[in-house]
C-alpha cells in the first residue's frame, strides 16, 4: 500500500510540476501577480511529494519489499543497513529519483530562500525549473519507474554490485547529483535572464553562489569517486579517463570557469553573454553526462542499466533545453551590452584566459569521450580514446593554467601591470625553481613530470599565499598578520581553493611519475624489498563476513628492523552476486601509502603479491578537499548571506 | 554467523558455490609473465599500458583480468624477446586485433580532427576574445577633434 502511496505522490508531483511549468511564466509575461505567486508554493509541494516517494522507496529497500522489481534486483537481506539505504540509489530507477528530489530540492531552496529575489525573475526562474522536472518526472515515470510491481516476489533479492558496497561509494552518487544538479540552477537562471532580457550585477550575485554550491559537490563527488577507485579496484590508480568519469568531470571544468566568469559580471558588469552561455553549458553537460551514463552508447567499466530506449529519451531532454536554451541565447545574447571596460591587462583578461582554458579542456575531454561514437558512425572506424590521448591534449592546458594562475589572481581590475603582480611573486618563483630543482636532483633519470609538477604545485600554493599577503596591504608585519585574519572570507576562500588547486596538481605529478610496484611470488614467512620497506607474509587464512568469504592474508612491514604496521590484504567473493573482489591494504602515511593486494595462490605453493609506494597520495584527497573548503569559505562571505541580490550593485564606473 | 551463512546457502546446489571459489580474481600482471630482464619488462608493461583488452569494457591489457589480455601481454614479451622495436610490437597487434585496441588514438587520417580540435579551438577562443576587446576599446581609444579642442579648452588655466 505504501508502495503505491509514493508512486501515486510521484505521479501527483509531475502534475504540481506541470501547472509550476506554466502558469508562472504566463504571469511573468502578463504581469499578473497572483499567477507568478504560485510558483513558490508549487515548487515546495513538488518538492515534499517527490520526497515522499524516495522516502517510500528507500523504505521498501530498508524493509527489503521484494515485491519491488528494483528491490528484488539490487538489495539483499543479509546486506548491511548502510548498503541497504545506499542500495536506494545504487541502480538506474533510485538514482533518477534521487536526481528528480535534488532538482525539486533545489526549486524548494529558490522558494524559500528567494524572497528578495525580483518577482517576475523569481516566477520565471521557478518556472524553468519546473520544466526540467516536468522532463525528468515524465522520464522516470514512463521508462525507469522505480515502484514496479513483481508479480510473484521472491524469497530473496539479487544483491547490490559488491564492487558498490562500499562507504566511499555509498556518498559518491549523492554529492555528484548534487553538482550536476545544481548546476540546473545557473541554467534556469541564465534562460530566466534571457527571457527577461536583462542581466546585472543582482543577477550574478544571485547565480555564483549556486553555481559555487554545485561545484563544491561536484569536486566532492569527484574526489571521493577517484578515492574509491584508488582503494577499491586494486591497482592504486586514481583516474582512468573512463567515459563516466568523464561525464562527472566535464560539467566541473565548465562549473569552475562560471564560477569566475561570474565574478566579472558581478564586479564589472562585463561578459555578461558568455556567462550565460556557459550557464547554459555547464548544465548541457551535465545532461550529456546523464546521457553517457544511462545510455550505455559509449562502453565504459561503470556498466548501468543500459538502455538504448532510455538513452533516446535523455537525448530528447538535452536536446529540447540545450537547444531551446541555445535558440533563446542567439536571439537575445545582443541586449545584454557590457558596461565595464577593460584593458589587454587586467583582472578581467586573466579571468577570460582561465575561462578559456577550462573551456578548451572541457571540450578536448569531452571529443575525447565521445570520439569512438563519432568515429564508429561516420567513419567506419572503430578505435579507441583513453589515457594516452587525454595525458597528451588535456595536460597542457592544466600547466598553462597553473602557469598563469599567480600572476592572473593578483592583476588590478580594469588595467593591470603584468611587471608589478609579477614583482611581488618573486619570492614565490624562486622557492618553486628551487623545489623542482631539488626534486630533480633526488630522483636521478625518471621522468620530467615529478620535477615539473613540483614547480607548479609550489608555485600555484606560494602564489596563493602571496596573493592574500598582499591583500593585508602595507605596514610592520605584526600589523599585517593582524589584517589577515580581518580580511573578508571570500579572500579566504580563493586562496585556500587556489592552494588546493597546487597541491592537487603536484600530488597527480607526483602519483604518476615516483609510483614504486613490485610483483612478485612470495612464499609464506619470505621477505621482500619495498624501496626502503622490507615486506614479509606471515599467513594466508580463509574467512566468512556478512555477506562475502574472504582470503585473507597478512603481511608485516619494517623498515631498517623497526615495524612499520602489519597489514591484511583480502580477497573476497561475493557469492549472491557472483563477483570477486580484491580489498587491497593501505597504510595511510603523510609523505606515502603503502599498498598492499594478494592475488591467486601459486603452483609452486606460494602466493602472488602486488605492492605498491603511493608517495603524496593523501595530498591529492587533501587538495580536492581544500578546493572545497576554499568554496565553502567563500559561500559563507558575508556579502552572500546578507540580503544577496537585495541591492542592485552598481560597479565602479569605468574611466 | 556459521550457522547463519549455512541456513542461506541450503538452497543452493553444492558445486555453485565450488565454481564461484574458483573464478577468484586473476590479478593483471602475472609474476610467472614477467621477464627477467629489468629492461625490457619495463619497456613491455609500458607497451601494455596504452592497449586495450579487447573483449571488456574499458580496461588497458595491462590492468585486466581476461585471459585474453594474458595473452596479449604475453605476445607483447615474445615480440620484445625477439628483438622487436616498441612501435613493431605495437604494430604487431594492430594488424592482428584492429585499431581498436589502441587507447592512443593514432593521428593519422580523419583521426587528426581528434588531436588538432583542442588546439584549434584554443586558438578561436582566444582570437575572438581579443577581437572583442579590440571592439570594446576602439570606440574610447582616439578622442575626435573636436573632443580634443573641447578638452583643450577645458583645461585652459
Amino acid at each position: 500500500m505504501i508502495v503505491e502511496l509514493g508512486h501515486f505522490a510521484l505521479i501527483l508531483a509531475l502534475m504540481v510540476a506541470l501547472v509550476q511549468a506554466t502558469l508562472p511564466l504566463w504571469g511573468a509575461h502578463r504581469g499578473d501577480v497572483r499567477l507568478m505567486a504560485l510558483a513558490g508554493p508549487a515548487a515546495l509541494a513538488q518538492a515534499a511529494l517527490v520526497a515522499f516517494a524516495f522516502g517510500v522507496l528507500t523504505w521498501a529497500f530498508v524493509v527489503s519489499d521484494f515485491s519491488l522489481a528494483v528491490v528484488y534486483q539490487n538489495s539483499h537481506t543479509a546486506k548491511p543497513m548502510l548498503y541497504k539505504i545506499a542500495g536506494t540509489w545504487g541502480n538506474h530507477e533510485g538514482s533518477l529519483l534521487l536526481w528528480v528530489l535534488i532538482l525539486a530540492v533545489y526549486g524548494a531552496a529558490v522558494a524559500l530562500f528567494g524572497a528578495n529575489l525580483p518577482t517576475r525573475l523569481r516566477a520565471r526562474v521557478l518556472a524553468v525549473q519546473a520544466m526540467i522536472g516536468v522532463a525528468f518526472l515524465a522520464f522516470l515515470l514512463l521508462t525507469s519507474n522505480p515502484f514496479w510491481r513483481l508479480e510473484v516476489p521472491p524469497m530473496n533479492g539479487r544483491d547490490l554490485n559488491p564492487l558498490l558496497q562500499d562507504p566511499g561509494l555509498a556518498f559518491h552518487p549523492p554529492f555528484l547529483y548534487l553538482g550536476y544538479v545544481g548546476l540546473s540552477m545557473a541554467f534556469s537562471f541564465a534562460v530566466a535572464a534571457l527571457i527577461e532580457g536583462r542581466v546585472d550585477a543582482a543577477w550574478a550575485r544571485w547565480v555564483r553562489p549556486w553555481t559555487l554550491a554545485a561545484w563544491i559537490f561536484l569536486t566532492i563527488g569527484i574526489a571521493l569517486g577517484s578515492w574509491w577507485a584508488y582503494y577499491e579496484l586494486g591497482w592504486g590508480g586514481f583516474w582512468f579517463w573512463d567515459p563516466v568519469e568523464n561525464a562527472s568531470f566535464m560539467p566541473w571544468l565548465l562549473a569552475a570557469a562560471l564560477l569566475h566568469s561570474a565574478i566579472v559580471v558581478e564586479k564589472r558588469e562585463s561578459l555578461k553573454a558568455w556567462t550565460i552561455l556557459l550557464a547554459i553549458m555547464a548544465f548541457g553537460f551535465s545532461l550529456i553526462g546523464t546521457f553517457i551514463v544511462r545510455s550505455g552508447v559509449i562502453t565504459s567499466v561503470h556498466a548501468f542499466a543500459n538502455d538504448p530506449e532510455r538513452g533516446v529519451f535523455i537525448l530528447m531532454i538535452l536536446g529540447v533545453f540545450t537547444g531551446g536554451a541555445l535558440v533563446l541565447f542567439a536571439l537575445r545574447a545582443g541586449a545584454m551590452e557590457a558596461k565595464g571596460l577593460f584593458a589587454l591587462v587586467s583582472r578581467e583578461s586573466a579571468l577570460i584566459a582561465n575561462n578559456i582554458l577550462l573551456s578548451v579542456a572541457a571540450f578536448v575531454v569531452f571529443i575525447g569521450t565521445i570520439w569512438p561514437l563519432i568515429a564508429e558512425l561516420f567513419l567506419g572506424r572503430s578505435v579507441s580514446v583513453g589515457e594516452p590521448f587525454f595525458n597528451a591534449a588535456f595536460t597542457p592546458f592544466m600547466v598553462a593554467l597553473a602557469l598563469i594562475l599567480p600572476p592572473g589572481a593578483m592583476l588590478a581590475w580594469k588595467r593591470g601591470s603584468v611587471g608589478r603582480s609579477l614583482r611581488g611573486l618573486i619570492p614565490a618563483l624562486v622557492l618553486a625553481l628551487a623545489l623542482a630543482a631539488l626534486a630533480f636532483a633526488m630522483q636521478s633519470g625518471r621522468t620530467a613530470l615529478g620535477p615539473v609538477g613540483v614547480l607548479l604545485g609550489v608555485w600555484v600554493v606560494a602564489g596563493a599565499v602571496t596573493d592574500l599577503w598582499s591583500r593585508t596591504g602595507r605596514g610592520a608585519a605584526g600589523e599585517r598578520l593582524a589584517r589577515l585574519g580581518r580580511l573578508p572570507r571570500a579572500d579566504w576562500g580563493k586562496a585556500v581553493a587556489h592552494g588546493g588547486m597546487g597541491i592537487t596538481v603536484f600530488a597527480v605529478a607526483a602519483m604518476l611519475s615516483w609510483k614504486v610496484e613490485d610483483i612478485r611470488v612470495v612464499q609464506i614467512g619470505e621477505s621482500f624489498p619495498l624501496g626502503s620497506y622490507e615486506v614479509r607474509l606471515d599467513e594466508v587464512s580463509e574467512v566468512e563476513g556478512p555477506n562475502y568469504f574472504s582470503t585473507l592474508g597478512r603481511m608485516t612491514v619494517t623498515r631498517g628492523g623497526a615495524l612499520v604496521t602489519v597489514l591484511t590484504p583480502e580477497k573476497r567473493v561475493y557469492p549472491v552476486a557472483a563477483m570477486p573482489t580484491t580489498e587491497a591494504a593501505i597504510d595511510y602515511g603523510f609523505l606515502r601509502d603503502l599498498y598492499l593486494v594478494l592475488g591467486d595462490k601459486q603452483a609452486s605453493g606460494g602466493w602472488a603479491v602486488r605492492s605498491y609506494i603511493e608517495p603524496f597520495a593523501n595530498w591529492l584527497w587533501a587538495g580536492c578537499l581544500l578546493m572545497a573548503f576554499g568554496g565553502l569559505l567563500s559561500l559563507s562571505d558575508r556579502r552572500y548571506r546578507v540580503a544577496a541580490g537585495a541591492r542592485k550593485l552598481v560597479g565602479v564606473p569605468a574611466e | 554467523m556459521r550457522v547463519f551463512l549455512k541456513r542461506r546457502w541450503a538452497n543452493c546446489p553444492p558445486y555453485a558455490l565450488a565454481l564461484l571459489l574458483a573464478a577468484s580474481p586473476v590479478l593483471a600482471v602475472q609474476p610467472d609473465e614477467m621477464l627477467a630482464d629489468p629492461a625490457l619488462e619495463a619497456r613491455a608493461r609500458e607497451i601494455s599500458r596504452d592497449i586495450r583488452c579487447p573483449v571488456c569494457q574499458g580496461e588497458t591489457i595491462d590492468d585486466s583480468s581476461a585471459p585474453i589480455s594474458r595473452d596479449l601481454r604475453l605476445i607483447i614479451r615474445e615480440r620484445l624477446v625477439a628483438g622487436d622495436t616498441d612501435a613493431e610490437v605495437v604494430d604487431y597487434i594492430v594488424a592482428r586485433y584492429g585499431e581498436f585496441v589502441l587507447y592512443n588514438p593514432r593521428a593519422t587520417g580523419l583521426n587528426l580532427i581528434l588531436w588538432l580540435a583542442g588546439p584549434a579551438l584554443l586558438l578561436a577562443g582566444v582570437g575572438v576574445a581579443v577581437a572583442s576587446q579590440r571592439r570594446r576599446i576602439a570606440p574610447e581609444a582616439a578622442l575626435t577633434e573636436a573632443e580634443e579642442a573641447r578638452l583643450k579648452e577645458i583645461l585652459k588655466p
